[in-house]
């Protein structure tokens, strides 16, 4: 069985018996769905595609420190080394020591295509560091794109500043519409020389957002829009959300699981307030899905990343080892050039392949569709179109391969497999936070086996199949006891083949008629 | 009269850009302000300006040590609460 990769668009449930124009044989992410000429100016850009993150590598530099709104969901004092979140960060960058780094990891990394200041505090709010860095960049390495993040307070005064520096990607983080749900979010914002607080405040605040996203969409800027889904405060509302922001013109929009620890200090943490679980926010991807493209793998990234998706460098690239490093900054850019060429080469042609093979299977839907009782290849869809959507994970470290052992995995991709095909539907962590003091320093790397397996299951809720290039006796029959198979059996494989082949084995063996033997501990 | 930053300042600069006479400037381990420049914003501002955008309860204090954003001002989190995460929390609010 060959079946195509859904996009993003919508759910498997809907898809019926076909697949809808467009939608099918892309790439598993929400790039498909992009206009041709928007496509081609992200497709080299980490963050927008779960393929592209394993090739191209982006680093964020911490020169914006101060911040002008307060978050329920950020602490303004933390700082920790063992944490991939936003706002964390260790070293504090001058413009000056900023490009430094900048140049030394564009020479060390010569896949790095995006520089990005996001923070630790909101980049619009310390506006001399942060177009002095972007200035200075585009002068030394032009061919570097820039890009930011903002909560949008401050977007209207400097929407066309950032159009000067040919910034053309900016994110803004816009959580509601409505300034009664603002008011449970940002506790004050620092407004024409005063703190604002409550309903006052979120009104501003939202004000200035929609407004910054006119005017950038306006100016041509590609504009991305975050979203924290805080359940029972924003989570019915983000629907609208999404609406709004696609008829503003934002092209993509990236809801994000809220963090909250209490052990990270925020008001969130210390007050209880929940995450979401994985099936809420997929859910909740699925219901904005129909409006808008979505974006699934955010790794929700430190300040000062460095490197590849889901990888930090930072630490190799810190001031003090930056003397040391001796670079030919001219022949560097030419490298880069070289090799962004080459893997655009491959993207592209793998691309191609895919719209071949869709093209030719929704040839065969089609004739299906139409009556057409003499075609040989049936794709399921069109027979069984009862069959139930089934939940997988993956363990890969990129290439669109099977190709990692189970207890090396920090995330899973997470897939909708049906008998319309494999859709992406995001990844999960396993142990990408830090565990708090117990775990930190010396005991880092000794958190028990026993503790990390059950994150690890805790984590795959409501997928029944994880596909692995190995694994071990005891995890194998731990995962079985929680209604989760072990699958090493495509290991090198295609992801998205072996997903409908496993499918396939389901099916021929009856299981997609039973409801899933983790249906009790699905979240 | 002068405000002065105490050791609970996590040195986010927003004060420093926000400050109208130039009186925040950077010492170790945490910024600081030249009394002779500072007016408390008087005549300038309703309210004084690194006060207005500080984001830690408790770093910015008159003359007699009042705090200018007391514990829970800022955050909502009540005190108790606080008391609660306990230690954890409070080695974090030291080393920042």
């Amino acid at each position: 069985m060959d079946l195509p990769v859904l996009s993003n668009a919508a759910p498997a449930a809907s898809v019926g018996g076909g697949c809808a124009a467009g939608g099918c044989g892309s790439a598993p992410d929400a790039l498909a769905h992009l206009p041709e000429h928007i496509r081609a100016r992200v497709q080299d850009h980490p963050c927008y595609s779960e393929e592209a993150h394993h090739y191209f590598a982006r680093m964020h530099v911490a020169v914006a420190p101060a911040c002008n709104i307060q978050c329920n969901y950020c602490n303004r004092k933390y700082d920790c080394a063992n944490e991939s979140r936003p706002g964390v960060v260790s070293e504090l960058l001058t413009p000056d020591q900023a490009i430094k780094k900048a140049l030394a990891v564009a020479a060390s990394i010569p896949q790095m295509t995006v520089l990005g200041i996001a923070g630790p505090g909101d980049p619009l709010a310390n506006p001399e560091r942060v177009f002095e860095t972007f200035r200075q960049l585009s002068e030394k390495a032009p061919d570097i794109k820039l890009c930011v993040s903002t909560n949008g307070l401050n977007l209207p005064k400097y929407a066309d500043e950032i159009a000067r520096h040919n910034i053309d990607h900016v994110t803004i983080t816009i959580n509601c519409l409505d300034p009664k749900i603002g008011a449970q979010i940002y506790p004050w914002i620092f407004w024409e020389n005063r703190r604002i607080r409550g309903f006052d405040a979120a009104a501003i605040l939202i004000e200035q957002q929609q407004k910054g996203l006119e005017m950038l969409t306006a100016r041509g800027i590609l504009v991305k829009v975050n979203s924290v889904l805080i359940p029972g405060v924003n989570d019915a509302h983000l629907k609208e959300v999404s609406k709004v922001v696609k008829a503003k013109g934002a092209f993509l929009h990236n809801v994000m699981p809220l963090i909250a620890e209490a052990r990270h200090g925020t008001y969130y943490g210390i007050m209880e307030q929940r995450s979401p679980t994985a099936a809420e926010l997929q859910t909740l991807q699925d219901e904005c899905a129909g409006d808008m493209a979505m974006m699934r793998h955010c790794r929700q990234c430190r300040a000062d990343a460095v490197g590849l998706l889901g990888e930090d460098r930072g630490a190799e690239f810190a001031l003090d080892k930056l003397d040391a490093l001796n670079i030919d900054y001219d022949s560097a850019m030419r490298r880069r050039k070289e090799v962004r060429t080459a893997i655009i080469e491959q993207l592209e042609s793998k691309r191609e392949a895919k719209a071949r093979t869709a093209a030719g299977v929704n040839a065969v839907i089609q004739n299906a569709a139409d009556g057409d009782a003499t075609t040989p290849i049936m794709p399921m869809s069109t027979v069984k179109n009862a069959l139930r959507p089934v939940l997988m994970a993956v363990a890969t470290t990129g290439h669109n391969l099977i190709n990692q052992h189970f207890g090396h995995a920090r995330e899973f991709l997470v897939y909708e497999v049906s008998s319309a095909g494999a859709r992406f539907i995001g990844h999960r962590k396993t142990d990408l936070y830090c565990g708090g003091s117990e775990q930190c320093g010396d005991e880092l790397g000794g958190v028990p086996a026993e503790t990390t397996l059950e994150r690890t299951i805790t984590a795959l809720a409501g997928c029944e199949v994880v596909l692995c290039s190995k694994i071990g006796y005891e995890p194998w029959s731990r995962l079985e006891q929680a209604g989760i198979q072990p699958n090493g059996e495509h290991a090198m494989e295609d992801i998205e083949t072996a997903l409908c082949a496993v499918y396939g084995e389901m099916d021929a063996s009856g299981k997609l008629a039973e409801k899933p033997a983790s249906a009790a501990k699905a979240a | 009269m002068a405000l002065s930053i105490t050791e609970a300042c996590v040195n986010c600069w927003a004060c420093v850009d926000v400050c109208p006479n130039q009186a925040v400037y950077q010492d170790t381990p945490v910024f600081a302000i030249d009394a002779d420049k500072c007016t408390e914003c008087m005549g300038e501002f309703g309210e004084a300006q690194c006060a207005a955008i500080c984001p830690i309860e408790c770093a910015i204090v008159d003359e007699l040590g009042i705090p200018l954003n007391p514990l829970g001002s800022l955050t909502g989190i009540p005190a108790e609460k606080l008391r609660a995460v306990g230690r954890g929390l409070n080695e974090q609010t030291e080393y920042a």
